[in-house]
Protein backbone atom coordinates (compact mmCIF):
# COMPACT_ATOMS: atom_id res chain seq x y z
CA UNK A 1 0.00 0.00 0.00
CA UNK A 2 1.57 3.40 -0.54
CA UNK A 3 2.94 5.59 2.27
CA UNK A 4 -0.21 7.80 3.64
CA UNK A 5 1.29 11.47 2.44
CA UNK A 6 1.81 14.07 5.40
CA UNK A 7 0.21 17.57 5.71
CA UNK A 8 2.27 20.85 5.39
CA UNK A 9 2.30 21.21 8.91
CA UNK A 10 4.31 17.50 9.42
CA UNK A 11 7.29 18.22 7.04
CA UNK A 12 10.79 19.50 7.85
CA UNK A 13 11.64 22.65 7.83
CA UNK A 14 12.85 24.07 4.73
CA UNK A 15 12.14 21.12 2.32
CA UNK A 16 14.99 19.57 3.60
CA UNK A 17 14.90 15.45 3.30
CA UNK A 18 15.93 14.54 6.88
CA UNK A 19 16.71 10.96 6.19
CA UNK A 20 19.58 9.42 4.46
CA UNK A 21 19.22 7.22 1.27
CA UNK A 22 15.51 7.85 1.08
CA UNK A 23 15.96 7.82 -3.15
CA UNK A 24 15.53 3.68 -3.12
CA UNK A 25 11.26 5.32 -1.86
CA UNK A 26 11.11 7.15 -5.65
CA UNK A 27 10.50 4.35 -7.88
CA UNK A 28 11.47 6.13 -11.14
CA UNK A 29 11.34 3.45 -13.28
CA UNK A 30 7.50 4.15 -13.76
CA UNK A 31 9.13 6.90 -15.92
CA UNK A 32 10.26 3.87 -19.08
CA UNK A 33 8.38 4.57 -21.66
CA UNK A 34 7.99 1.63 -24.21
CA UNK A 35 10.83 -0.59 -24.15
CA UNK A 36 12.98 -2.68 -21.41
CA UNK A 37 16.62 -4.34 -21.30
CA UNK A 38 16.58 -7.99 -21.30
CA UNK A 39 20.06 -9.78 -20.52
CA UNK A 40 21.00 -12.84 -22.80
CA UNK A 41 22.60 -14.65 -19.93
CA UNK A 42 24.24 -17.24 -22.50
CA UNK A 43 26.15 -14.28 -23.89
CA UNK A 44 27.12 -12.47 -20.80
CA UNK A 45 30.67 -12.59 -20.11
CA UNK A 46 30.13 -10.45 -17.12
CA UNK A 47 32.82 -7.48 -17.79
CA UNK A 48 30.48 -5.14 -15.85
CA UNK A 49 30.48 -2.73 -18.15
CA UNK A 50 26.55 -2.38 -18.00
CA UNK A 51 26.72 -1.47 -14.49
CA UNK A 52 29.63 0.60 -14.63
CA UNK A 53 27.48 2.76 -17.29
CA UNK A 54 24.09 2.65 -15.62
CA UNK A 55 22.96 6.02 -14.30
CA UNK A 56 20.27 4.81 -12.11
CA UNK A 57 22.61 2.45 -10.26
CA UNK A 58 19.42 -0.13 -11.93
CA UNK A 59 21.97 -3.10 -12.61
CA UNK A 60 21.73 -6.30 -10.40
CA UNK A 61 25.28 -7.63 -9.67
CA UNK A 62 25.67 -10.24 -7.08
CA UNK A 63 28.92 -12.12 -6.48
CA UNK A 64 30.84 -10.22 -9.29
CA UNK A 65 27.55 -11.50 -12.15
CA UNK A 66 25.59 -9.70 -13.79
CA UNK A 67 22.03 -10.70 -12.58
CA UNK A 68 19.56 -8.48 -14.21
CA UNK A 69 17.64 -5.60 -13.61
CA UNK A 70 15.99 -3.12 -11.02
CA UNK A 71 12.96 -2.47 -13.19
CA UNK A 72 11.55 -0.09 -10.02
CA UNK A 73 14.63 2.20 -10.95
CA UNK A 74 15.94 1.80 -14.94
CA UNK A 75 14.33 4.22 -17.02
CA UNK A 76 15.01 2.49 -20.29
CA UNK A 77 17.47 4.69 -21.81
CA UNK A 78 19.36 1.70 -23.44
CA UNK A 79 22.82 2.84 -22.11
CA UNK A 80 23.93 -0.73 -21.54
CA UNK A 81 22.67 -2.16 -24.08
CA UNK A 82 24.93 0.34 -26.50
CA UNK A 83 27.48 -0.44 -23.77
CA UNK A 84 27.78 -4.00 -24.20
CA UNK A 85 30.74 -5.42 -26.31
CA UNK A 86 28.78 -8.19 -27.13
CA UNK A 87 25.56 -7.59 -28.13
CA UNK A 88 23.97 -9.56 -24.76
CA UNK A 89 21.67 -6.93 -23.46
CA UNK A 90 18.73 -6.25 -25.78
CA UNK A 91 15.71 -3.29 -25.80
CA UNK A 92 12.87 -5.12 -26.12
CA UNK A 93 8.93 -3.54 -26.19
CA UNK A 94 7.67 -3.53 -22.91
CA UNK A 95 4.81 -5.68 -23.31
CA UNK A 96 7.39 -8.76 -24.02
CA UNK B 1 27.38 55.24 22.03
CA UNK B 2 28.60 57.58 19.68
CA UNK B 3 27.45 60.11 17.82
CA UNK B 4 29.17 60.08 14.28
CA UNK B 5 28.34 61.19 10.78
CA UNK B 6 27.40 58.52 8.27
CA UNK B 7 25.51 57.79 4.65
CA UNK B 8 23.33 54.81 4.86
CA UNK B 9 26.23 52.94 3.40
CA UNK B 10 28.86 53.59 5.90
CA UNK B 11 26.35 52.99 8.31
CA UNK B 12 25.19 49.54 7.11
CA UNK B 13 28.94 48.98 6.60
CA UNK B 14 29.45 49.71 10.12
CA UNK B 15 26.21 47.85 11.23
CA UNK B 16 28.27 44.49 9.55
CA UNK B 17 31.26 45.15 11.27
CA UNK B 18 29.90 45.17 13.95
CA UNK B 19 27.33 42.15 13.41
CA UNK B 20 30.63 40.85 12.39
CA UNK B 21 28.98 37.75 10.08
CA UNK B 22 30.66 34.30 9.48
CA UNK B 23 30.32 34.80 5.35
CA UNK B 24 29.76 37.61 2.88
CA UNK B 25 29.91 36.71 -0.61
CA UNK B 26 29.19 40.36 -2.69
CA UNK B 27 29.99 41.87 -6.36
CA UNK B 28 29.70 45.69 -6.31
CA UNK B 29 27.31 47.61 -8.09
CA UNK B 30 26.22 51.20 -7.64
CA UNK B 31 25.47 52.41 -5.42
CA UNK B 32 25.75 49.85 -3.22
CA UNK B 33 29.53 49.64 -4.02
CA UNK B 34 30.35 51.37 -0.70
CA UNK B 35 29.06 48.41 1.30
CA UNK B 36 31.05 45.87 0.20
CA UNK B 37 34.01 48.03 -0.29
CA UNK B 38 33.96 49.53 3.34
CA UNK B 39 33.49 46.35 4.27
CA UNK B 40 36.28 44.29 2.45
CA UNK B 41 38.45 46.67 4.47
CA UNK B 42 37.36 45.44 7.63
CA UNK B 43 38.31 42.48 6.33
CA UNK B 44 41.85 43.14 4.79
CA UNK B 45 42.19 44.98 8.57
CA UNK B 46 41.25 42.35 10.34
CA UNK B 47 38.27 43.87 12.01
CA UNK B 48 36.06 41.25 11.56
CA UNK B 49 36.11 37.43 10.99
CA UNK B 50 34.22 37.40 8.36
CA UNK B 51 35.25 34.76 5.33
CA UNK B 52 34.81 37.44 2.12
CA UNK B 53 33.94 36.11 -0.98
CA UNK B 54 34.46 37.94 -4.07
CA UNK B 55 32.45 36.60 -6.44
CA UNK B 56 31.92 37.11 -10.12
CA UNK B 57 28.17 37.78 -10.03
CA UNK B 58 25.17 38.64 -7.79
CA UNK B 59 23.77 35.72 -9.22
CA UNK B 60 27.24 33.52 -7.37
CA UNK B 61 26.48 36.15 -4.51
CA UNK B 62 23.31 34.97 -3.80
CA UNK B 63 23.88 31.59 -4.68
CA UNK B 64 26.95 31.23 -2.50
CA UNK B 65 25.41 32.92 0.74
CA UNK B 66 22.27 30.64 0.57
CA UNK B 67 24.87 27.54 0.95
CA UNK B 68 27.06 28.97 3.37
CA UNK B 69 23.87 29.69 4.99
CA UNK B 70 22.19 26.04 4.54
CA UNK B 71 26.18 25.30 6.32
CA UNK B 72 24.87 26.80 9.21
CA UNK B 73 27.24 30.45 8.99
CA UNK B 74 25.64 33.90 9.57
CA UNK B 75 25.43 35.60 6.05
CA UNK B 76 25.05 38.98 4.62
CA UNK B 77 25.54 40.74 1.18
CA UNK B 78 24.94 43.99 -0.11
CA UNK B 79 23.40 44.95 -3.75
CA UNK B 80 21.95 47.37 -5.75
CA UNK B 81 19.26 47.28 -8.95
CA UNK B 82 20.31 45.28 -11.65
CA UNK B 83 22.41 43.72 -9.15
CA UNK B 84 19.30 42.28 -7.19
CA UNK B 85 17.54 41.51 -10.15
CA UNK B 86 19.99 38.99 -11.52
CA UNK B 87 20.21 37.29 -8.02
CA UNK B 88 16.23 36.71 -8.68
CA UNK B 89 16.56 32.96 -9.41
CA UNK B 90 18.18 32.55 -5.99
CA UNK B 91 16.30 35.01 -4.41
CA UNK B 92 13.15 32.20 -4.46
CA UNK B 93 15.59 29.80 -2.89
CA UNK B 94 16.44 31.17 0.10
CA UNK B 95 13.17 31.43 1.89
CA UNK B 96 12.40 28.35 0.18
CA UNK B 97 14.87 27.23 1.97
CA UNK B 98 13.71 28.74 5.40
CA UNK B 99 17.61 30.26 5.55
CA UNK B 100 18.26 33.35 7.39
CA UNK B 101 20.48 36.06 5.50
CA UNK B 102 20.31 39.82 5.47
CA UNK B 103 20.81 41.79 2.20
CA UNK B 104 21.83 45.63 2.43
CA UNK B 105 19.94 46.97 -0.83
CA UNK B 106 20.00 50.33 -1.81
CA UNK B 107 17.09 51.25 -4.15
CA UNK B 108 18.15 52.00 -7.35
CA UNK B 109 16.02 52.21 -10.39
CA UNK B 110 15.83 48.92 -13.02
CA UNK B 111 17.01 49.41 -16.52
CA UNK B 112 15.87 50.41 -19.32
CA UNK B 113 16.38 53.44 -19.91
CA UNK B 114 20.01 52.61 -17.70
CA UNK B 115 19.68 54.92 -14.45
CA UNK B 116 21.93 54.76 -11.78
CA UNK B 117 19.75 56.57 -9.06
CA UNK B 118 16.85 56.11 -6.44
CA UNK B 119 13.45 54.50 -6.82
CA UNK B 120 12.13 51.09 -5.58
CA UNK B 121 11.47 49.04 -8.71
CA UNK B 122 14.54 46.64 -7.98
CA UNK B 123 12.99 45.53 -4.23
CA UNK B 124 9.70 45.58 -5.77
CA UNK B 125 10.42 43.14 -8.63
CA UNK B 126 11.38 40.99 -5.42
CA UNK B 127 8.28 41.35 -3.56
CA UNK B 128 6.37 37.69 -4.10
CA UNK B 129 10.29 36.21 -3.78
CA UNK B 130 9.85 35.34 0.03
CA UNK B 131 11.85 37.73 1.57
CA UNK B 132 11.02 40.31 4.35
CA UNK B 133 11.42 43.84 2.88
CA UNK B 134 11.91 46.85 5.47
CA UNK B 135 12.38 50.41 3.58
CA UNK B 136 14.26 53.27 5.26
CA UNK B 137 13.50 56.54 6.11
CA UNK B 138 17.51 57.78 6.99
CA UNK B 139 20.92 56.61 8.04
CA UNK B 140 19.86 55.66 11.35
CA UNK B 141 16.91 53.61 10.48
CA UNK B 142 19.45 51.78 7.88
CA UNK B 143 21.77 51.23 10.67
CA UNK B 144 19.31 50.07 13.11
CA UNK B 145 17.50 47.81 11.01
CA UNK B 146 19.95 45.85 9.51
CA UNK B 147 20.96 44.93 13.58
CA UNK B 148 17.13 44.35 14.29
CA UNK B 149 17.10 42.24 10.47
CA UNK B 150 19.75 39.53 12.01
CA UNK B 151 17.66 38.76 15.02
CA UNK B 152 14.13 38.78 13.36
CA UNK B 153 15.66 36.25 10.45
CA UNK B 154 16.97 34.03 12.45
CA UNK B 155 13.39 33.73 14.73
CA UNK B 156 11.78 33.44 11.63
CA UNK B 157 13.95 31.55 9.52
CA UNK B 158 12.79 33.98 6.59
CA UNK B 159 15.54 36.26 4.77
CA UNK B 160 15.16 40.16 5.20
CA UNK B 161 16.05 42.69 2.43
CA UNK B 162 17.05 46.20 4.51
CA UNK B 163 16.55 48.64 1.51
CA UNK B 164 17.64 52.91 1.80
CA UNK B 165 17.11 55.05 -1.25
CA UNK B 166 20.04 55.64 -3.54
CA UNK B 167 22.47 58.81 -3.06
CA UNK B 168 19.55 60.55 -1.36
CA UNK B 169 20.38 58.29 1.83
CA UNK B 170 23.40 55.95 0.54
CA UNK B 171 25.84 59.06 -0.42
CA UNK B 172 24.35 61.91 1.93
CA UNK B 173 26.28 62.27 5.19
CA UNK B 174 23.54 62.12 8.43
CA UNK B 175 24.42 62.48 11.79
CA UNK B 176 23.91 58.90 13.68
CA UNK B 177 24.09 56.99 17.01
CA UNK B 178 26.31 54.34 17.23
CA UNK B 179 26.61 51.44 19.79
CA UNK B 180 28.73 49.84 21.15
CA UNK B 181 30.49 46.53 19.76
CA UNK B 182 29.83 44.80 22.46
CA UNK B 183 25.93 45.99 22.90
CA UNK B 184 25.46 44.54 18.84
CA UNK B 185 27.05 41.54 19.88
CA UNK B 186 24.89 40.81 22.65
CA UNK B 187 21.79 42.06 21.07
CA UNK B 188 22.27 39.50 18.15
CA UNK B 189 23.36 36.66 20.25
CA UNK B 190 24.40 33.55 19.10
CA UNK B 191 23.78 32.23 15.28
CA UNK B 192 20.21 30.47 15.12
CA UNK B 193 20.49 28.29 11.97
CA UNK B 194 17.53 25.90 10.92
CA UNK B 195 19.45 23.11 9.96
CA UNK B 196 23.43 22.70 8.66
CA UNK B 197 23.99 20.65 5.80
CA UNK B 198 27.35 20.37 8.02
CA UNK B 199 26.09 18.33 10.62
CA UNK B 200 27.45 14.67 9.67
CA UNK B 201 25.37 13.37 12.29
CA UNK B 202 21.81 14.35 11.65
CA UNK B 203 22.72 13.97 7.16
CA UNK B 204 19.95 15.80 5.15
CA UNK B 205 19.38 16.80 1.38
CA UNK B 206 18.81 20.47 0.49
CA UNK B 207 17.11 21.05 -2.28
CA UNK B 208 16.04 17.99 -4.03
CA UNK B 209 13.57 17.81 -6.59
CA UNK B 210 9.91 18.08 -5.39
CA UNK B 211 7.01 17.19 -7.86
CA UNK B 212 3.24 17.69 -7.88
CA UNK B 213 2.92 14.95 -4.29
CA UNK B 214 4.60 17.77 -2.11
CA UNK B 215 5.50 21.36 -3.33
CA UNK B 216 2.54 22.73 -2.80
CA UNK B 217 2.82 21.54 1.12
CA UNK B 218 5.99 22.94 1.29
CA UNK B 219 4.82 26.31 -0.16
CA UNK B 220 2.00 26.16 2.33
CA UNK B 221 4.37 26.07 4.96
CA UNK B 222 6.15 28.64 3.43
CA UNK B 223 3.73 31.20 3.21
CA UNK B 224 2.71 30.46 6.74
CA UNK B 225 5.93 31.13 7.68
CA UNK B 226 5.71 34.73 6.35
CA UNK B 227 2.41 35.15 7.97
CA UNK B 228 3.73 34.55 11.41
CA UNK B 229 6.58 37.20 11.07
CA UNK B 230 4.75 40.19 12.04
CA UNK B 231 4.56 39.34 15.75
CA UNK B 232 8.38 38.40 15.58
CA UNK B 233 9.46 41.69 13.90
CA UNK B 234 7.26 43.88 16.51
CA UNK B 235 9.21 41.96 19.80
CA UNK B 236 12.34 42.20 18.15
CA UNK B 237 11.47 46.17 17.65
CA UNK B 238 10.35 46.59 21.05
CA UNK B 239 13.45 45.15 22.77
CA UNK B 240 15.51 47.17 20.47
CA UNK B 241 13.41 49.82 21.58
CA UNK B 242 13.68 48.84 25.39
CA UNK B 243 17.44 49.07 25.23
CA UNK B 244 18.61 51.68 22.44
CA UNK B 245 15.39 54.33 22.59
CA UNK B 246 14.64 53.91 18.71
CA UNK B 247 11.55 51.93 18.25
CA UNK B 248 10.07 51.92 14.35
CA UNK B 249 7.04 49.44 14.02
CA UNK B 250 5.86 47.85 10.75
CA UNK B 251 4.17 51.14 10.42
CA UNK B 252 4.68 54.30 11.67
CA UNK B 253 1.91 57.02 11.93
CA UNK B 254 2.61 60.85 12.31
CA UNK B 255 0.28 63.50 13.29
CA UNK B 256 -2.40 60.89 11.86
CA UNK B 257 -4.77 60.89 14.90
CA UNK B 258 -7.11 63.73 14.85
CA UNK B 259 -6.26 63.73 10.92
CA UNK B 260 -8.71 63.26 7.63
CA UNK B 261 -6.33 63.24 5.00
CA UNK B 262 -2.99 61.27 5.01
CA UNK B 263 0.15 60.44 2.85
CA UNK B 264 1.43 56.88 2.88
CA UNK B 265 4.90 56.83 1.39
CA UNK B 266 8.08 54.33 1.83
CA UNK B 267 11.81 55.38 2.13
CA UNK B 268 13.20 58.82 2.60
CA UNK B 269 10.64 60.47 1.14
CA UNK B 270 8.63 59.90 4.33
CA UNK B 271 10.96 62.56 6.10
CA UNK B 272 10.21 65.10 3.15
CA UNK B 273 6.24 64.44 4.26
CA UNK B 274 6.54 64.61 7.47
CA UNK B 275 8.10 68.59 7.01
CA UNK B 276 5.02 68.86 4.90
CA UNK B 277 2.72 67.68 7.65
CA UNK B 278 4.19 70.09 9.54
CA UNK B 279 3.91 73.04 7.73
CA UNK B 280 0.13 72.51 6.69
CA UNK B 281 -0.50 71.64 10.48
CA UNK B 282 0.65 75.31 11.52
CA UNK B 283 -2.26 76.49 8.98
CA UNK B 284 -4.62 74.43 10.95
CA UNK B 285 -5.09 71.30 7.89
CA UNK B 286 -5.88 68.55 9.85
CA UNK B 287 -2.79 66.07 7.66
CA UNK B 288 -0.81 63.39 8.34
CA UNK B 289 1.94 60.50 7.48
CA UNK B 290 1.67 56.76 7.20
CA UNK B 291 5.35 55.52 7.03
CA UNK B 292 5.20 51.86 5.96
CA UNK B 293 8.47 50.34 6.57
CA UNK B 294 7.79 46.28 6.53
CA UNK B 295 6.63 46.15 2.76
CA UNK B 296 7.30 42.45 3.01
CA UNK B 297 5.38 41.09 5.55
CA UNK B 298 2.07 43.28 4.48
CA UNK B 299 1.62 45.13 7.63
CA UNK B 300 -2.38 44.45 6.72
CA UNK B 301 -3.62 45.05 10.03
CA UNK B 302 -1.63 48.05 11.26
CA UNK B 303 -2.71 49.51 7.77
CA UNK B 304 -6.41 49.15 8.17
CA UNK B 305 -6.00 50.47 12.31
CA UNK B 306 -4.32 53.55 11.10
CA UNK B 307 -6.18 54.62 7.97
CA UNK B 308 -9.60 53.37 9.10
CA UNK B 309 -11.66 56.87 9.83
CA UNK B 310 -9.77 59.10 7.12
CA UNK B 311 -11.32 60.19 4.56
CA UNK B 312 -8.60 60.75 1.67
CA UNK B 313 -5.86 59.12 1.39
CA UNK B 314 -3.01 59.10 -1.15
CA UNK B 315 -0.33 56.39 -1.63
CA UNK B 316 3.00 57.60 -2.60
CA UNK B 317 4.67 54.27 -5.38
CA UNK B 318 8.20 55.14 -6.30
CA UNK B 319 7.90 52.42 -8.57
CA UNK B 320 5.89 51.96 -11.61
CA UNK B 321 3.71 48.88 -11.56
CA UNK B 322 3.08 48.31 -15.40
CA UNK B 323 -0.24 46.78 -14.78
CA UNK B 324 -2.20 48.82 -16.53
CA UNK B 325 -3.37 50.62 -13.30
CA UNK B 326 -1.80 51.14 -10.18
CA UNK B 327 1.00 50.60 -8.35
CA UNK B 328 2.46 47.87 -5.85
CA UNK B 329 1.90 49.88 -2.74
CA UNK B 330 -1.14 51.81 -3.69
CA UNK B 331 -2.99 48.45 -4.82
CA UNK B 332 -1.90 46.98 -1.29
CA UNK B 333 -3.17 49.53 0.64
CA UNK B 334 -6.70 49.72 -1.55
CA UNK B 335 -6.82 45.92 -1.25
CA UNK B 336 -6.07 45.67 2.68
CA UNK B 337 -9.02 49.05 3.00
CA UNK B 338 -11.99 46.62 1.37
CA UNK B 339 -12.63 44.91 4.96
CA UNK B 340 -12.81 47.83 6.85
CA UNK B 341 -16.04 49.74 6.81
CA UNK B 342 -14.85 53.29 6.76
CA UNK B 343 -12.90 53.51 3.89
CA UNK B 344 -10.93 56.38 2.97
CA UNK B 345 -11.46 57.43 -0.80
CA UNK B 346 -7.64 56.32 -2.14
CA UNK B 347 -5.55 57.56 -4.46
CA UNK B 348 -2.48 56.70 -6.19
CA UNK B 349 0.70 58.78 -7.08
CA UNK B 350 3.47 57.61 -9.02
CA UNK B 351 6.41 59.94 -8.07
CA UNK B 352 10.20 60.13 -8.15
CA UNK B 353 11.10 57.23 -10.90
CA UNK B 354 15.10 57.13 -12.04
CA UNK B 355 15.99 59.83 -9.30
CA UNK B 356 13.56 62.58 -9.92
CA UNK B 357 13.08 64.71 -6.75
CA UNK B 358 10.62 65.04 -4.73
CA UNK B 359 10.21 68.71 -2.99
CA UNK B 360 8.35 69.69 -0.28
CA UNK B 361 6.11 72.05 -2.95
CA UNK B 362 5.72 68.18 -4.66
CA UNK B 363 3.36 66.83 -1.73
CA UNK B 364 1.80 70.10 -0.85
CA UNK B 365 0.51 69.69 -3.81
CA UNK B 366 -0.63 65.99 -3.48
CA UNK B 367 -2.55 67.73 -0.32
CA UNK B 368 -4.17 70.15 -2.67
CA UNK B 369 -5.25 67.61 -4.56
CA UNK B 370 -7.26 65.47 -1.96
CA UNK B 371 -8.27 69.02 -1.02
CA UNK B 372 -10.02 69.37 -4.34
CA UNK B 373 -11.80 66.02 -3.90
CA UNK B 374 -12.73 67.14 -0.66
CA UNK B 375 -14.33 70.21 -2.28
CA UNK B 376 -16.24 67.81 -4.78
CA UNK B 377 -13.78 67.44 -7.77
CA UNK B 378 -12.98 64.87 -9.53
CA UNK B 379 -9.20 63.47 -9.86
CA UNK B 380 -7.76 60.85 -11.61
CA UNK B 381 -7.82 57.89 -9.86
CA UNK B 382 -3.52 56.84 -10.33
CA UNK B 383 -1.58 60.13 -10.70
CA UNK B 384 2.41 61.04 -11.91
CA UNK B 385 3.54 63.04 -9.57
CA UNK B 386 6.09 65.80 -10.89
CA UNK B 387 6.48 63.81 -14.72
CA UNK B 388 6.22 66.62 -17.96
CA UNK B 389 2.94 66.17 -19.77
Amino acid sequence: MAEKKRGWKELPIGAIIDEAGSSEKFKTGDWREGRKPVLNKDKCTNCLLCWIFCPDSAIIVSNNEMKGFKYDYCKGCGICANQCPIGAIEMVPEEE
Amino acid sequence: MKVVAKTANEAMAEAMRQINPDVVAAYPITPSTEIVQIFSRFVADGEVDTEFVPVESEHSAASACTGAAAAGARVMTATSSQGLALMNEVLFVTPALRLPIVICAINRTLSAPINIHCDHSDTMDQRDSGWMQFYVEDSQEAYDSVIQAVRITEEAFLPAIVSADAFILSHSLQRIEMLEDEEVQDFIGEHKTPYSVLDVDNPITVGPLDLQDYYFEHKRGEAEAMRKTPPIIKKVDREFGERFGREYGLIEEYRIKDANKAIVVMGSTAGTAKEVVDTLRQDGEKVGVVKVKAFRPWPREDINKSLEGLEYVAVMDRAEGMNGFGSPLFTEVRSSLYEIDKRPDIYGYVYGLGGRDVKPRDLKKVFDDLKKVESGKKIERVNYLGVRE
